[in-house]
C-alpha cells in the first residue's frame, strides 16, 4: 500500500493509503505502485487518479509536483478540487474568457497566462460527466 | 469640587460610549485570531513539505546551482514590509516599521520597498523608495497574493536589480507575545536549509533532470515562505489588537469607576448643602 499525501497550500486536501496513483508528470503520465524508486517531478495540469482498495477517485489539480519516497507519495499543488466541487460554469465561463483573450492578441495580453487559465478551465471541464 | 454634576455625568458617558467599541473590536479580533490560527496550523503541512523536499534535492545532489540560490555582492536590498491596513493594533505597526528602518540605516546598499498595509505604505512612502503596495491583503491573505509577491521579487532578482530579499514581518509567540522579524528569502540561504538535514540521504530521481526540478521547487518555496509570513503577520495583527482594546477597555473600566465616584462625592455634596440649607432655612424662620 502507499501513503498519498495530497496538500495545497490551504489544506491537507487529501490524505490516505491507496493502492495506484495515477498523475500527469511534465514528462508524461505516470503510474506509482507500490514500493516504487525515489522520485520527484512537476506535475501539469491535470487530473489524479487513485485507488482507495477498489474505489478510484481522481482530483483536479492546478500545477504542482509530485514526489515519491518510501511507498509515501506527497504531491504539492497550488490547488485541488474533488470533482464535485467543482464550478463548472465559474470553469465554462473562464474558458470563454480565456479564448477570447487569445482570439483578441490584444496588446498586454499574457499569452502564457491567457494559455494557463485556458489549460485549467478545460481540465475542470473535463470532469463533467 | 471642579466640575459640575452634569459634566461629569456627560464625560463617563462619552467613555462608555467609546469602551463599547473597544470591547467590539475585541470580540471581532478575537473571533478572527481564531480563524488566523486555523489558517496558519492548515498552512504548515505545505510549508514543510516543500521544505523537506528541496532538503531532500539540495542533499542529495552535490554542487547543484541555481541563480535563486547564489550569493553575490549586495548593493541593494528589496524590503517586504507586512503591516496592517487599519491602527489601534498597539504596537504592532510602529514596531514593524521601526525595526525596517533600523535595518535599512545599518546597511550600505540602497533599498527598495514592497509594503503590505496602509500603514507601511504610509510610513516609508515619503523618504524611500516604495515600488509596490498592497492594500486590503493583510487581514485575510490569499496564496495568489503570496505568488504575486514573490514573483516580483524573483523577477527583479534575476534581473539584478536587487542583491537580497528580506521580509520583515511579526512572529505570532502567544497572545501577548508579538515579535517583530527579519527574514532572508533571496538568496536562499542553502545552509540553512541543508543543516537540519540528517541522515543518509536517498537516491532520488528527477524528472526531468535535478536542475529542472530545483527550478520548479525554488519559487514554491519561496512563495510558501512568503504565504507563511502574511499569514503568521495576519495572526499577529489580530492577537496585538484584541490585547490593545482588552487593554482599552480595561482602562475606560477603571476611568469610569473613578468618575463614578467622583460623581457620586459631588452628588451627596450638593444634597448635604441642600438639605443644610433647608435647615438653616427652617431655623431662621423660628
Amino acid at each position: 500500500m502507499l501513503q498519498l499525501d495530497i496538500v495545497t497550500p490551504d489544506r491537507k486536501f487529501y490524505s490516505g493509503e491507496v493502492k495506484m496513483v495515477v498523475a500527469r508528470g511534465v514528462e508524461g503520465d505516470l503510474a506509482i505502485l507500490e514500493n516504487r524508486a525515489p522520485i520527484t517531478t512537476p506535475i501539469k495540469i491535470g487530473k489524479v487518479r487513485f485507488f482507495e482498495g477498489e474505489t478510484e477517485k481522481s482530483a483536479a489539480l492546478t500545477d504542482g509536483y509530485l514526489s515519491v519516497l518510501d511507498n509515501k507519495v506527497t504531491i504539492i499543488t497550488s490547488a485541488a478540487e474533488w470533482p464535485d466541487e467543482i464550478d463548472f460554469e465559474r470553469a465554462e465561463a473562464a474558458k470563454k474568457r480565456a479564448e477570447e483573450r487569445l482570439k483578441s492578441k490584444a496588446d498586454g495580453t499574457d499569452v502564457a497566462r491567457a494559455e494557463l487559465a485556458l489549460k485549467r478551465a478545460i481540465n475542470r471541464l473535463s470532469f463533467r460527466a | 469640587m471642579g466640575k459640575s454634576i452634569r459634566e461629569i455625568s456627560r464625560h463617563i458617558r462619552g467613555i462608555r460610549s467609546t469602551m463599547q467599541i473597544t470591547r467590539a473590536m475585541e470580540m471581532v479580533s478575537s473571533a478572527k485570531l481564531r480563524k488566523a490560527r486555523e489558517v496558519l496550523d492548515a498552512s504548515k503541512p505545505y510549508y514543510e513539505t516543500v521544505l523537506n523536499n528541496i532538503q531532500d534535492i539540495l542533499g542529495s545532489v552535490k554542487g547543484i546551482k541555481h541563480p535563486l540560490l547564489e550569493e553575490r555582492e549586495v548593493k541593494s536590498t528589496l524590503y517586504i514590509v507586512l503591516a496592517s491596513d487599519r491602527g489601534l493594533a498597539g504596537g504592532y505597526n510602529s514596531n514593524i516599521n521601526k525595526l525596517t528602518l533600523k535595518e535599512i540605516e545599518e546597511s550600505n546598499g540602497e533599498e527598495k520597498i514592497i509594503t503590505v498595509g496602509l500603514k507601511s505604505y504610509e510610513f516609508f512612502r515619503k523618504k524611500h523608495n516604495v515600488i509596490e503596495n498592497f492594500l486590503g491583503i493583510s487581514e485575510k491573505p490569499e496564496f495568489s497574493d503570496a505568488v504575486h509577491i514573490a514573483k516580483i521579487a524573483m523577477d527583479l532578482f534575476n534581473k539584478g536589480e536587487i542583491d537580497e530579499v528580506k521580509i520583515m514581518y511579526t512572529e505570532f509567540e502567544s497572545m501577548i507575545k508579538q515579535t517583530p522579524k527579519t527574514l532572508k528569502i533571496l538568496p536562499v540561504d542553502k545552509s540553512a536549509i541543508t543543516e537540519e538535514k540528517t541522515g543518509p540521504s536517498v537516491l532520488m530521481e528527477f524528472e526531468p533532470s535535478a536542475e529542472g526540478v530545483l527550478d520548479f521547487l525554488v519559487p514554491r518555496y519561496i512563495e510558501s515562505t512568503i504565504y507563511g509570513a502574511l499569514i503568521e503577520a495576519s495572526t499577529s495583527e489580530q492577537g496585538a489588537r484584541q490585547v490593545a482594546m482588552e487593554s482599552a477597555t480595561d482602562n475606560a473600566e477603571e476611568i469610569i469607576g473613578e468618575l463614578e465616584l467622583t460623581y457620586n462625592r459631588a452628588r451627596q455634596e450638593a444634597i448635604t448643602m441642600e438639605i443644610s440649607e433647608i435647615v438653616s432655612g427652617a431655623e431662621a424662620l423660628k
